[in-house]
This record gives structure tokens, sequence and C-alpha cells, in this order.
């Protein structure tokens, strides 16, 4: 073949298929994300999300990941020089905060929301500001107990605790056994806030009523700080002060403590390694971990669950291409790819992945089916979970409250009054 | 062919002008001088005065991420005054620094008296002793996270295997121990730096001077308290000078150790201005925190400095 003939059939080529070569249309995506607790996830995005969406819509997609803990700062940085990845995962109520910076997605959340059952209500107060769609909501984590069932059974307890003073006697019992609660006090992103902000609530403290008006400093809120206290000394992992949200996944799995705030990642860990993870008698570990949601308290029972959501950037270069990505990546028969390897750890935002078959498959993880639906309140309650509650959740506030309390840095009463005092600054 | 010669006699001489007023220029002190530090004073400008400017400005407003703010005067600096968390991590700070920079200078001048002497093998326990310098902080700091790991530290394994601990030792996990871990592990970090500087320092002492108090019978430590000691002070007073810097504005090693914890224990102004200003998005209140370490900066620098001088004038 002459070197005009292959012009020339290039050029016919383009001309019938009516599109640009692909290293000609520079159409690529840069989208951020954490480092997923189940690494396969990570490797869905890179190893079958990539070469397909190349396929279909000639994207270059482009997966960066990093710690979790680091995402605003990178979100932060990126805004302010105006350039970076396209698309950035930003958790919980992020979207909030970093409201200016992202692309109108109203008509891609409409579409998918009709089309897979509606957006859970939690998801969509989290993404909409103004009555905008400012991110995309893509998945959410839910936070329940994972518990060692036969260590749970050796104290008496046959089912998990139903309220707090429950659960602080069963893990005294755990305690002296050498099985310990484990829980993080640390100022870390997840593990820490989704238990300490349910706590909270279930006691009857709430940051703010209403009208945004700052009621930290309650008598319910003095109440389940005490508490904490009580069960910190009596059932938990003291190390836990300097956790983040790694430390309990591996002291779990290496058989340490009896039970932990957690997404589904141990489970999920211990089900795929089964000769790695193994009980004192030798039988895999996953056989014998539970869920459960946290405990009553004289306030009902809260749970919260980490939301995942999508910005695509405004200083981007290609929102088309990022908004057409995302299009495609929300069609079940893509996203099923990823949330079939998370095994129930992150589920879907929209209520269709309720039925997905896939529950079938592992009955332990029936209490994450549908906990995100099950979920009434979020940061900045009884307020919005604006900027302010974005805020004060970053400064790890309510978290630190209860950390001051456990290592004896302040009294009950001194840390309620300090954490009441920093938020009023915030929602002043 | 004459016109022909003409032209390149004219080209030749115009040639000669320009290398002359090139030679001129050069051969002018003041405009190599130019020359010569505009490369420097280019970086100096973009790297560091503008950057302090910005960071000036930006204390000075509500800016946020993504809200250009407007002018606040000096509210953001009042409310770091206010904020216990900002007073907590400026007492660390000053504790940090302090306790950092003493053992660093104790154990680094031990060090480099113990390398001055001839031994076998001196070369690669010098080179040696320096690989915590040149490890990267971040690796660093995340190897002695794992030692102080509240759940698998070596440390406790070994204390307890070896039936001197009965409990784990809470290294990371209470606020006292997490500190004094921060100032141990920047200690190991830094006391290399200190200890090849006053190495270099002592090597040029010449050893006259202690043969001679040594035959005026003076023990050896005579002879480091009145010989090495005043020959070294200068060296010693600059290099406190460059770790004080370092270890007051240190932010990698606590970010990666504690990040801050537990419970806002361990914050350093550096730190606890990034989780404000970066990691909220705060950009006018953490440009403020991050402003409280310029003064204080300043002041040790200047006290020092103007020490120094005395000294060399004395």
């Amino acid at each position: 073949m002459k070197r005009r003939d292959l012009l020339k059939a290039g050029i016919a080529g383009i001309l019938v298929s009516r599109q640009a070569p692909v290293f000609a249309q520079a159409n690529t995506v840069h989208i951020l994300r954490w480092n997923d607790f189940v690494p396969a996830a990570d490797k869905v995005l890179r190893e079958v999300f990539a070469p397909e969406v190349q396929k279909a819509l000639g994207i270059k997609l482009n997966v960066e990941t990093i710690n979790a803990n680091d995402l605003p700062a990178r979100a932060t940085a990126a805004i302010q020089s105006g350039s970076g990845p396209d698309i950035i995962l930003l958790l919980n109520n992020y979207p909030h905060l970093y409201a200016s910076a992202g692309v109108d997605v109203s008509a891609l959340a409409d579409e998918v929301g009709k089309a897979q059952g509606g957006i859970y209500a939690p998801a969509v107060r989290l993404n909409k500001v103004g009555g905008k769609w400012v991110s995309m909501p893509w998945s959410l984590v839910p936070s329940l107990v994972a518990y060692r069932k036969s260590w749970f059974d050796e104290v008496g307890a046959k089912s998990f605790p139903k309220t707090w003073q429950e659960y602080l006697a069963t893990g005294k019992k755990l305690k002296a056994n050498k099985h310990p609660i484990g829980q993080t006090l640390g100022n870390t992103f997840g593990d820490a806030p989704t238990f300490t902000y349910p706590l909270l609530w279930s006691f009857g403290g709430q940051e703010v009523d209403g009208k945004g008006k700052v009621v930290l400093n309650s008598k319910a809120t003095l109440q389940s700080v005490k508490f904490m206290v009580q069960f910190w000394k009596d059932a938990c992992d003291e190390g836990g002060l300097a956790w983040d949200d790694s430390n309990n996944n591996r002291s779990f799995l290496s058989g340490d403590i009896s039970a932990t705030v957690n997404g589904a990642s141990i489970y999920v860990a211990a089900l795929n390694a089964p000769d790695k993870f193994k009980t004192e008698k030798g039988e895999p570990l996953h056989t014998d971990i539970l869920h459960s949601p946290l405990p009553a308290g004289p306030n009902g029972v809260h749970n919260y669950h980490t939301a995942h959501n999508h910005m695509v950037m405004k200083y981007s270069k290609n929102q088309k291409g990022a908004i057409e990505f995302l299009r495609w990546a929300h069609k079940p028969e893509n996203l099923e790819k990823w949330i079939v390897v998370q095994k129930g750890y992150a589920v879907g935002t929209t209520k269709v992945w309720e039925k997905h078959p896939m529950w079938k498959d592992y009955p332990v993880m029936a209490p994450f089916k549908t906990a995100a639906a099950g979920q009434s309140r979020l940061m900045g309650h009884a307020g919005e979970p604006n900027g302010k509650a974005a805020e004060a959740w970053n400064k790890f506030i309510v978290t630190v409250m209860y950390a001051q309390a456990c290592s004896g840095k302040m009294t009950p009463e001194e840390s309620v009054k300090w954490a009441a005092g920093e938020l009023g600054k915030i929602y002043t | 062919m004459g016109r022909g010669r003409a032209r390149q006699d004219l080209h030749l001489r115009a040639e000669q002008v320009r290398v002359s007023r090139l030679t001129r220029l050069l051969e002018s002190e003041k405009a190599l001088a130019a020359a010569l530090l505009a490369p420097g004073v280019a970086i100096l400008v973009i790297f560091i005065a503008y950057p302090f400017v910005m960071a000036l400005w930006y204390s000075l407003t509500s800016i946020r991420v993504g809200d250009p703010g407007h002018f606040v005067g000096l509210d953001n600096f009042t409310k770091a005054l206010n904020d216990l968390i900002f007073q907590q991590a400026f007492k660390n700070t000053v504790f940090y620094t302090f306790w950092a920079t003493i053992f660093k200078l104790a154990l680094g001048m031990w060090l480099a008296l113990l390398l001055n002497r001839s031994f076998r093998f001196k070369r690669i326990v010098r080179a040696s002793m320096l690989l915590p310098f040149i490890i990267p902080t971040v690796l660093s700091a995340f190897a002695w996270r794992w030692m102080f790991d509240p759940t698998f530290s070596v440390m406790n394994w070994a204390l307890y295997h070896g039936g001197i601990i009965t409990d784990r030792l809470p290294f990371l996990s209470s606020g006292d121990w997490a500190m004094w871990c921060a100032v141990l592990v920047n200690t190991w970090r830094g006391m290399p730096f200190f200890a090849i500087t006053l190495l270099a320092g002592l090597q040029t002492i010449s050893p006259d001077l202690h043969e001679a108090a040594a035959l005026d019978g003076a023990n050896a430590w005579h002879r480091f308290w009145n010989v090495t000691w005043p020959l070294l002070l200068p060296v010693t007073l600059v290099v406190v000078v460059f770790s004080v810097i370092q270890t007051f504005s240190d932010f990698q090693l606590i970010y990666v150790l504690t990040g801050g914890g537990p419970a806002n224990s361990t914050h350093l102004i550096a730190t606890y201005a990034y989780q404000i200003g970066v990691g909220s998005g705060l950009l006018g209140e953490g440009a403020a925190l991050s402003l409280f370490m310029f003064p204080v900066l300043f002041a040790v620098v200047w006290v020092q400095l103007r020490y120094l001088k005395r000294m060399e004038n004395g």
C-alpha cells in the first residue's frame, strides 16, 4: 500500500465513522478518588471501566487514588489553582463546602434518579445545594458494627446488645477476656465520626437546632460523653485514640478486638482471603463475623453512612467528557461491575440496587442492603448538612469532644463546653 | 571588490564595538554583580516573597476555597488567639522545638566528638550516621509510626516479651507520650545534621591548642570547655538557628506520625494551619495561623545572629 492510499483509507474511515480518530480527540478524563478499602473496586475502575469507556465513548480514563484523609486538601489545592482532576470524589457533605467549584449536574442526577427508582434522601441533601445538584452521588458506605459471634457467645451475648448499657455490660466481659471493643477516636474521616455522631444523636444530643443555633451544650450531650468515658475505660482498647480508619481493620483481622464500627471492609477482606484470616480454632474468620446497627440510646437508634460523591470541577477543560463518563458509569450494566466486587461494602445511591441478586450470595451482608434507606440524620442536625456542618465535621469537633474526655485531657463538662464553643465560632 | 572590502571592514568594526561594550559591561562590578544575583533574586521573589505576600493578604481576608472573600482586617488573627486548639498548638510548637533542639545539640555534639577520633571503619560509620537525615521524612515517620503503633508496636512487643511491661505503653494514644515520641523522632532525624556540621567545625580546631592545654595540665573536660566549645560556638549557633527554623515550622513528621492527635494534643502551628487552611478550605484563617510563626522565628534568628556578630567583633 502506498502512502497516498493509506491517507485516503484513513480519511475515508473517519468520514464513514463520523468520528475523529481516538488520538486526535484528546478526550481524557482525570478522576481523583480514595484508595478503596476494597482494592478490587479500584481494579475495576482501572482494568474494566477504563478500556470499556475508551471503546464506548473514546474517553481515556485516568484514575488516580489517594488516602481519603487527603482528599479535601487535594480538592482545595485544585480549586484554588484552577487545575487538576476533572472529577474529584468528595465524601459526605463536602460538596456543600466546595459548591461554587462544581458544575451543575442536575440533568444527570434527575436522569439517573428517574431511571433507577429514586436517589436516597440523604444523598439528595448532601449533593443538592440551593436547588442545584453540585455533585453526583456515587455510592454509600454503610457503617455498622462488625463483631465476633463466638466471642460474644462466650460472654453470654447470644445476639448483639440492643442498648448502649447492654453493650457496655457485654464489652466489660469482652475486655476482661482480652477481646476489647475497638473504636477509633482519632482525627480521621470515617470510623470516628460515623461512631461519635450517632452516639450523640442516640442520647438526644445535637449540634444545632432547626434554626442553626448551637445547642450542643446540653444534658443529653453530657450524658453521652460521660457514658463514653466509662465505655472507653471498661470496654474498649484505649489505643483507639491514635487510630485512623485502617487500624481497626488490622486489629480485628489479627484477632485483637471483638467488635468495631466499620464499613464491611473487614468482612470482605476476610471473605476474600479465608486461608489468611482464621479464628483461633482454625475456621475461616468470615464465618465468625456478623453485623449489627449501633445500639439504641434514650433517643433511639442512629447510624451514619459515609456518602461518596463525584464533583465535576468547573475549572475542568473537559466538563462534557467528565459528565459523559459519569452518565456511562451510572448505567446499571456498567456500575454493576463495580458494585458486585464490593460485595455490599459500598451500595448504590439509588433504590434499584437493593434488589440486586448479589445480596443472596452474602447473607451476612443483609444489614447493609437497606442501611442507607434507613438513615434519618446527617451532620449538622437538626439543621442542614451545609458548609458549616462540613467545617465542623472536618475539624473533628464532635469526635474530639469525646476523645478529650476519654483521654482525661478534659472533664466531660469541660469538653462539651469546649465543643459547643468551637461550633459557636463556626455557626456565628 | 573594493566596496566589498569596505563593507567587511565596517562589519568588523561594528562587531569590535559590540564586543568592547560587552567587555566593559562585564568588567563593571556593579553590572556583573547584578547579572549574577538576578537568577537568585528571581527565585527568591517567585518562590518566597510572592507566596509570603499572598499569605499576608489572605490572612487579612475571609477567603475560603472557591470564594475570594473580602477584607476583614485582623479578624483572623483575633480568632486564632481565642482558639484553644491554636493556643495548644503554639505551646506544642515551642515545647517540640525547645526539647528537640536541646537533644539534637547534646547528642550531635557527643557524636561529633566521638567521630572526630580515629577508629576502624571511621568513614563507613560517618556515612551511615547520615542515613536518618537522607531518608525522606515521610518514609522514616511511617516506619516510626509502625514502631509506635497502638496495637502492633514492635517496642511494646519486645518490652512485653522481655518481661519489662505487663500492659502496652501508650506511645501515640496518650497526648504526652505522643508529644515526646515526636520529639524523639525529630531528634533521631536531625541529630546527624548537628553531628556532621559540628564535626566539620571540630576539624578546623588545631590539635596544637589541645596539646598545649594538656601540657598545662587541663583534663578532657577542661580542654572541651575552655578550648573546643569557645572555638565551636559560632558553628554551633548557626546550626542551632537552622534547626530552630526547621523544627518550629515542622509539618511532615507530625502529619504522618500523629496527624495532630490524639484529641489535637500534638498539633503544631504548621499542621493546624494546614488542617484549617487546606483541609477545611478556610484559606484566610489558615494563612493567619501560619503567620504566627514568622515573628517568633524572626526574633530567634535576630537574637542569635546579633550574638554571633558581637562574638565576631569581640
